[in-house]
């Protein structure tokens, strides 16, 4: 059985069809990538799977349960949470807090453990603060858990989105262009972190724009064109595929690969 | 104004941070202080612009929580502090409660309105969440006005009984109001720094920031938008419930638009989602139009200018700068020890 099964999901925006029949699956430990010109429809089914959109025709299977137009909150409580195109940080909040935001669904005490400071609430608290530093420590920004959100470098703040999403205890997680704005450097070990993330037993999907990213890290690549998935299949296929050539991607991916 | 800023900011930055290394003592000794202040013999009517003080400062610290911490701007909380003050007034005088029960009773019952007040943020946000804070209001002053049976309707309620505290009176010429008031206010302190502190208010904080990415992260909204409202509704209840007994006289004029502006500009003066905001801009409100009673009469043009100015220059407020000490972690958390325990290994990824 697939982590993820989505069949033929249908997404309308008024007039727009933004997602047509559009089916995928992904196997636990997998590194998926999901690439597509502007406007395809990427972002939009990062949406569907997180509870943002709702659809009027299909199915989304996760271990197992439907989670088609449940609330988000409940679809993280099952183990999917995500990351942003455009960086979405709780601007004004430390980058540690942003962190501790995302152990909130995990953080068990109530409203009077926190007014008479039980045991409890120490307890709960003293745990997750560990988790969102060691999560920092891991992506490589422990030295900016103190620093406000704001005034970290885009990079940095799209690696804070994913300590976020990984503070929920999510089991896939849905990075949409996390390389976006990272130079060089940054986006090296952003690769090394998400294979990493693998080979720890999570499951990744995301959204690419960058050819050395995708076509390095993944292990199956889908390629969505204004709402249609035209391809699917490994790296290699995927850049040998006429369709996938033709409709986008052109000469890029042969420089990618060799 | 950018420069400005940023002068004050740093220059305050680095004070509070010795402040919040010694927060025990500085608090004990400020307590000293106010606590002291009546034995100055000071006249009367300076001990009822500090009592006056007070109660605005708790009316503030409550409707920060939604506005300052949730960002959910409500320009009726006069309407909580009407609730507070009709409720406690009427169970004492018609129905012969003692004070105290009377003041649980109205904070309670503030509260069930707080909590319906809250129901429209499941539907509507910003500036039309703000009419329905400001219909809210109007309809509670209504409400007030032609109900006579219950509420004396524009006669007001009056004779109203001196609070009580075990059967003794606590007025002004006793100091009882002033430390019963203190008292209120240092509890009320308390309590909105034990829930801000903690993950509720960070699910706060997290709403005002972006809705979108606190639901994503799986915080229920809603539920916090609506839990911002009854305990601010909780807390403007208890103080108006005080002001009841310690004016002995309320009518429906005693909660007007004013009113909601007043504690709005208040929280807005002083830094939307700080605590320390709230005590400035108290003093700073309440006690400039007494300090300039010709001015009495342009109070309301005062406070907008005010806001006007505050948005244009300052925005943060007063007192709203950005903490440049490090973040506190609870006791038994050593941040450098996590970060430094484990390096680019094995060890390291199982705690990913
Ligand atoms: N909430 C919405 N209402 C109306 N139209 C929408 C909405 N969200 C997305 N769309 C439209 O759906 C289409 C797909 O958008 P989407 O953001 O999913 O594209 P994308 O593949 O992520 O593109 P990009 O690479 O630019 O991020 C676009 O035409 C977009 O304008
Ligand atoms: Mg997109």
């Amino acid at each position: 059985m697939s982590l993820l099964e989505i069949t033929s999901i249908v997404k309308k925006f008024g007039g727009l069809t933004a997602l047509n029949n559009v089916s995928l699956h992904i196997e636990e430990g997998e590194i998926v990538s999901l690439i597509g010109p502007n406007g395809a429809g990427k972002t939009t089914l990062f949406n569907i799977l997180t509870g943002i959109n709702e659809i009027m025709h299909g199915e989304i299977i996760f271990e197992g349960k439907a989670i088609q137009n449940k609330p988000p909150q409940d679809i993280v409580k099952l183990g999917i949470s995500r990351t942003f195109q455009n960086i979405r940080l709780f601007q004004n909040m430390r980058v540690v807090e942003n962190v501790l935001i995302g152990t909130h669904i995990n953080t068990e005490y109530n409203f009077f453990d926190a007014l008479f400071r039980t045991k409890k609430h120490r307890q709960q608290e003293i745990l997750k603060a560990e988790t969102a530093i060691r999560l920092l420590k891991a992506i490589g920004l422990e030295h900016r858990m103190h620093d406000y959100a704001s005034d970290l470098s885009y990079g940095e703040q799209r690696k804070v989105e994913i300590a976020r999403a990984l503070a929920t205890g999510c089991k896939l997680i849905l990075l949409d262009e996390p390389a976006a704005g990272m130079n060089q450097q940054e986006s090296a070990n952003l690769l090394m972190f998400i294979r990493e993330l693998r080979d720890n037993g999570y499951t990744v999907f995301l959204i690419e724009h960058d050819m050395n990213v995708i076509m390095n890290i993944s292990d199956r690549i889908y390629v969505l064109d204004y709402g249609v998935m035209i391809a699917e299949g490994k790296p290699e296929e995927i850049a040998n595929n006429p369709e996938v050539i033709k409709a986008y991607l052109g000469g890029v991916i042969e420089d990618a690969v060799s | 104004m950018k420069n400005t800023n940023q002068v004050i900011d740093n220059f305050f930055a680095d004070i509070s941070n010795s402040i919040r290394k010694n927060r025990i003592i500085f608090s004990v000794a400020l307590l000293t202080v106010v606590a002291f202040i009546p034995a100055l013999g000071l006249p009367s009517y300076i001990l009822r612009i500090g009592v006056m003080i007070m109660i605005y400062a708790i009316l503030a610290l409550g409707l920060n929580i939604p506005t300052g911490y949730t960002g959910q701007v409500s320009i009726g909380h006069a309407g909580f502090f009407s609730i507070g003050a009709y409720t406690s007034a009427i169970l004492v005088t018609q129905a012969g409660w003692s004070m105290l029960p009377a003041m649980v009773a109205a904070a309670a019952i503030a509260g069930i309105f707080g909590f319906l007040l809250g129901l429209p943020t499941l539907r509507v946000s910003g500036t039309y969440l703000s009419i329905c804070t400001l219909g809210f209001a109007e309809i509670v002053r209504m409400a007030v006005l032609n109900w006579d049976t219950l509420t004396n309707g524009p006669m007001g309620i009056k004779n109203i009984p001196y609070p009580t505290v075990f059967g003794v009176e606590m007025t002004l010429r006793n100091y009882g109001a002033y430390y019963m008031i203190l008292v209120m206010l240092v509890m009320t302190s308390v309590f909105v720094h034990l829930i801000i502190n903690s993950k509720i208010g960070r699910a706060f904080r997290s709403i005002k920031e972006d809705e979108l990415a606190s639901m994503m992260m799986g915080v229920f909204t809603m539920k916090y938008k609506i839990l911002s409202f009854v305990l601010s509704a909780i807390i403007s209840g208890m103080a108006g419930a005080f002001y009841a007994h310690f004016m002995r006289y309320i009518d429906p004029n005693s909660f007007t638009f004013d009113t909601s502006i007043l504690i709005l500009s208040i929280v807005i003066l002083g830094g939307m989602g700080t605590m320390r905001g709230m005590f400035l801009g108290a003093i700073i409100l309440v006690s400039f139009p007494e300090a300039l009673r010709f001015l009495e009469q342009y109070r309301f043009v005062f406070y907008g200018l005010v806001l006007v100015i505050m948005m244009r220059y300052r925005p943060q407020g007063l007192l709203g700068w950005r903490s440049k000490s490090p973040y506190e972690f609870p006791k038994g958390v050593d941040p450098d020890k996590i970060a430094r325990g484990f390096n680019n290994s094995s060890s390291q990824n199982k705690m990913i």
